[in-house]
């Protein structure tokens, strides 16, 4: 697993100690370049970080469009597994990478304060 | 039949646990009083959460008020309670022919024959279904006894989300370069943002396919998104299309992915007869 800088690791590790977690990411929400990252080896990082950024600014502009307001949390669900994302204030994304059987309620609650510690 | 409402009434007020509200309930639906049935099965049911007749009598009093997805939801819940109930399994059949999925209707039939073998009606309503699914028109069986069940019919080809709640402010079938293919969205001010949101979403489909692959998690299968006044879940039908459901935030994120997949099944339905 790569490793992030102390502080950004504290705060990682609040999601990747989850049981079914395979990894977790600070990306600049405005670039989609990694901030921090702690992943299982074989996740390219700066590739998700592109993606996870790029498909949070669309959705941020169609939920707004449609009045549901700021995306706070999303979850992207796939056959083997899930992407989550929560936005911090201050822009940047806390993405976590999960097996699909993963306990989704929880990984949002640690992605949330994961967030909050963000800023 | 006054009396028999109010003899019951008592009986109830005497005793609030007892399970007198299922035949309160009934009868009062029976009368038409939907919303005093409404609320006297809701009170039963809140004192009884694991009796599946509860569920049943609850969604048989929703479809007659046509909340078709909270009926489907307490018929679920009746199955998941006793897998062999007869009334839910009746009471889906009728929702599935209500959106026009005789096959999963027929299935319910089937296992509620299975059940009870010498119900004439069902025996009825399942010969209907093979003759719809044999392309004869059929007409939906309603669950029994249920006195002023609302006419079902086959699904309108013309639109997609026909017999689904929201159809027309909640949900969007979209084509990959953000074309609307049915469905219509309204924000909470009741402004019309169809065509605005299947700009922003155009090419989400494949972006969120990209994301999926390179994680090597296999085809996405849904996107759910929780904002500040509302949830949101998007889904593809079929490989190219998307489906987006959007729903206040009283509405819990499960309970919206549960209809997302309802509407994913006739936006299948749907795109396969167009095609």
């Amino acid at each position: 697993m790569t490793t992030a800088p102390a502080g950004f690791g504290r705060v990682l590790d609040l999601v990747t100690r989850v049981r079914g977690v395979r990894g977790a990411m600070l990306v600049a929400g405005d670039d989609g370049l990694v901030v921090a990252e702690q992943l299982m080896e074989g996740i390219k990082g700066p590739a998700v970080a592109a993606l996870a950024a790029s498909l949070a600014s669309r959705l941020r502009r169609a939920l707004e469009a449609a009045g549901v307001g700021a995306g706070q949390f999303w979850h992207l669900q796939a056959e083997k597994g899930a992407l989550l994302v929560v936005t911090a204030v201050s822009g940047v994304l806390v993405v976590a990478v999960a097996e699909p059987d993963v306990n989704v309620g929880l990984v949002r609650l640690e992605l949330l304060r994961a967030a909050e510690a963000v800023g | 039949m006054a009396d028999d409402v109010k003899a019951l009434s008592a009986e109830l007020a005497q005793d609030p646990d007892s399970l007198v509200f299922l035949r309160l309930a009934e009868l009062l639906r029976h009368k038409g009083q939907l919303d005093a049935a409404h609320r006297v099965a809701l009170t039963g049911l809140e004192r009884h959460p694991h009796l599946a007749d509860a569920h049943d009598l609850y969604a048989r009093i929703l479809a007659d008020k046509h909340d078709f997805e909270r009926a489907f939801d307490e018929w679920d819940m009746a199955l998941r309670i006793a897998p062999d109930h007869v009334g839910a399994l009746k009471g889906l059949a009728f929702l599935y022919f209500k959106v026009g999925d005789v096959q999963q209707a027929a299935a319910h039939l089937a296992a509620a024959q299975r059940v009870a073998p010498d119900d004439p009606g069902i025996a009825q309503a399942l010969a209907l279904a093979h003759g719809g699914e044999a392309g004869q028109s059929a007409a939906a069986p309603a669950p029994e006894p249920m006195a002023a069940a609302p006419a079902a019919q086959p699904l309108e080809e013309a639109r997609v989300f026909a017999g689904l709640e929201g159809a027309e402010e909640g949900l969007l079938l979209l084509d990959p370069s953000g074309r609307v293919l049915g469905g219509a969205l309204k924000d909470p001010a009741g402004r019309d943002v169809t065509d605005a949101v299947a700009a922003y979403l155009a090419g989400v489909s494949q972006e969120a396919g990209r994301t999926a692959k390179l994680l090597g998690l296999g085809s996405w299968t849904g996107l759910a998104a929780e904002g500040q006044h509302g949830h949101a879940h998007l889904t593809p039908p079929t490989g190219s299309a998307l489906l987006l459901v959007v729903r206040e935030r009283a509405v819990p994120m499960g309970r919206l992915a549960i209809m997302a997949q309802r509407a994913a099944v006739a936006a299948r339905r749907w795109l396969e007869a167009q095609a």
